[in-house]
């Protein structure tokens, strides 16, 4: 048991499978399904990752799914260094410092 | 009872859906074959500016500061010929409760979804808008739902659209994520129907009318500050909303001479739609791949008749690349002091080479700005596409292949804009006007739709008919 009852967690659903897809898509995207995540409060008394589960939202609509998480946190970050852009601020102070001398 | 829920089932039960989520019956206002009575629709369903200012000073949305970017100004001076380069100002929207100007929007469809008696709202949205719905839901203590087109088959997210999420969450609604594909629509239909909640579309009279209070505060502020409306509005545009409202609101002021200008990211070659090429894109919003679309043909909305109709209000529509858009958003940090997200910058890269087009004495005005975070902001929407093989270059961003390339411009001089040819647009809009209504015929009344849906005139849109052989009934 990795999740027990009321746990913030994670779900992972396929809402149309391949061949029920919207005609008029690109091909690619018609060989893959179309996938649904949410989050919610777990319902069942207890859920292992990979088991189908019913949670509670947070705004309290009830959702099965498969389990992929429990207590999901961002990530998402401000990015590695880009040295690519590390000329601009430093040209342009150099151009309008040279402006003023010119004016 | 249980409801047949597969896709063609919803799909063929949109129109009900549609009118029990927006209170809208949008078949009063039809006219002729394809057109309708647009006027009618924004006065009988939407607010008077006054009461939208009202309901926008209930939760403090707008009265936005205005900057005059001096330094820009200089800089974009500085390669202009002699006596060109007017001066540059931002509005800063980003000071919204939501950051972005889209709190104007949601403003008005919440407070409206709340008079009507909703328990709560869904909007169907990756961008700034989900955030906005959110924080005026939470100050009205309604619910919220946001869908959002996030994942593509990978599990990969463009970084800019998980922070969205995020805010959202932090704001207590629920966020429903998809993977790639048009039939989000389908989801969006299934929750409005389970839930009742109002559909906060982004493209019903409320939602402009709220933009609409934006167009007038500049008219306002330039007048107040500098004595005259400015010469020339600059609007990133995608979905036409915030072209449209900001337009209607100069027209509202009097504000007659501003010239009202499209921007664009140029995403020229990907499809939206695809799988593999969603994660190749650095742009999530203020693109081509949703700008143009929407301008020929509004109605694709998420509501039977879009609000959000740029063609009628554009004088001039222009694309900027990726590279240039990151490049002044990095300016905008450096050499005035503000920090912004990427998106809400692609109407300053066009404006920094419109206004060396212009003499000194030109004001050019860039309509909003949105609020930076992690995810949202130049260096992880950078680091982003190069994990996904694309190349960052310093050099001509004419030579900018999207999906391949990102080139920031090697010097000032280097930025570039390309114009758009709108006539094509306009004919572009027209043909699609014939064709999804699969008539030959039209009344003179459906000409006049026309005329106005293009802000052309009669021997324009007479002789693009006449090329795709449809007959105009003239009145008896």
């Amino acid at each position: 048991m990795i999740a027990k009852k009321n746990d913030w967690v994670r779900i992972h659903k396929v809402i149309l499978e391949v061949g029920q897809r919207a005609p008029n898509i690109p091909e690619e995207t018609q060989r893959v399904p179309l996938e649904m995540w949410d989050k919610g409060f777990l319902l069942n008394e207890s859920a292992n990752i990979g088991d189908e589960v019913e949670v509670e939202t947070y705004i309290g609509r009830k959702v099965t799914g498969t389990l992929i998480e429990v207590n999901p946190y961002w990530d998402h970050d401000y990015g590695k260094a880009v040295p690519e852009i590390l000329y601009i601020g430093k040209q342009a102070r150099e151009l309008l410092e040279e402006g003023e001398k010119n004016d | 009872m249980t409801r047949d829920n597969s896709f063609d089932a919803v799909m063929a039960r949109k129109s009900e859906i549609m009118k029990k989520s927006v209170g809208i019956d949008y078949d009063i206002f039809e006219t002729g074959k394809l057109g309708f009575d647009y006027e009618r629709m924004m006065k009988e369903t939407g607010y008077t500016l006054a009461e939208i200012e009202e309901i926008q000073k209930e939760t403090t949305v707008g009265n936005t500061p205005l900057y005059e970017l001096r330094n820009i100004t200089k800089l974009a001076r500085k390669f202009a010929k002699e006596g060109k380069g007017a001066r540059i100002f931002i509005k800063d929207e980003a000071s919204n409760p939501s950051g972005s100007f889209k709190a104007r929007r949601a403003a008005t469809a919440v407070y409206h979804a709340q008079k009507l008696g909703y328990k709560g709202v869904i909007a169907a949205t990756s961008g700034n808008y989900g955030a906005a719905v959110a924080s005026q839901a939470a100050m009205r203590g309604m619910k919220c739902i946001i869908v959002q087109e996030c994942y593509d088959s990978q599990g990969k997210g463009q970084p800019e659209i998980i922070e969205k999420a995020r805010k959202c969450e932090a704001y207590g609604a629920e966020v429903v994520q998809l993977s790639v594909g048009p039939e989000l629509f389908y989801s969006f239909l299934l929750l409005l129907e389970e839930t009742g909640y109002f559909n906060a579309s982004l493209y019903t009279p409320y939602g402009i009318a709220g933009v609409e209070t934006l167009g007038y505060e500049l008219s306002m502020e330039f007048r107040a500050k500098e004595g005259r409306d400015p010469d020339v509005c600059v609007v990133t545009n995608a979905g036409g909303g915030n072209l449209t409202g900001t337009a209607r609101g100069f027209i509202k002021a009097g504000a007659m001479d501003t010239q009202i200008i499209a921007a664009s990211v140029s995403l020229e070659g990907l499809h939206m739609a695809s799988d593999t090429q969603f994660n190749k894109k650095s742009f999530t919003t203020g693109h081509t791949g949703f700008g143009i679309p929407f301008a020929t043909w509004p109605d694709r909305s998420d509501v039977p008749r879009s609000a959000a109709r740029p063609l009628r209000y554009l004088d001039r529509y222009v694309t900027v690349n990726q590279g240039s858009v990151f490049y002044m958003t990095e300016l905008l940090a450096q050499i005035e002091g503000l920090e912004r997200g990427p998106a809400g910058n692609t109407a300053l890269a066009a404006a920094f080479k419109i206004a060396q087009e212009l003499d000194q004495d030109k004001m050019v005005v860039v309509q909003e700005t949105e609020y930076t975070g992690a995810g949202k902001h130049i260096m992880p929407q950078l680091t982003f596409a190069k994990e996904n093989g694309i190349k960052i270059l310093q050099g001509d961003p004419s030579d900018e292949v999207p999906g391949e390339t990102i080139i920031l411009p090697k010097d000032p001089s280097y930025l570039c804009i390309k114009d758009l040819d709108i006539e094509n647009t306009k004919k572009s809009y027209i043909r699609n006007c014939i064709k999804n209504n699969n008539i030959d015929i039209i009344n003179k009344e459906d000409l006049d739709f026309l005329v106005a849906d293009t802000k052309s005139d009669e021997n324009f849109v007479r002789k693009v008919l006449g090329e795709l052989e449809i007959k105009v009934k003239e009145e008896a």
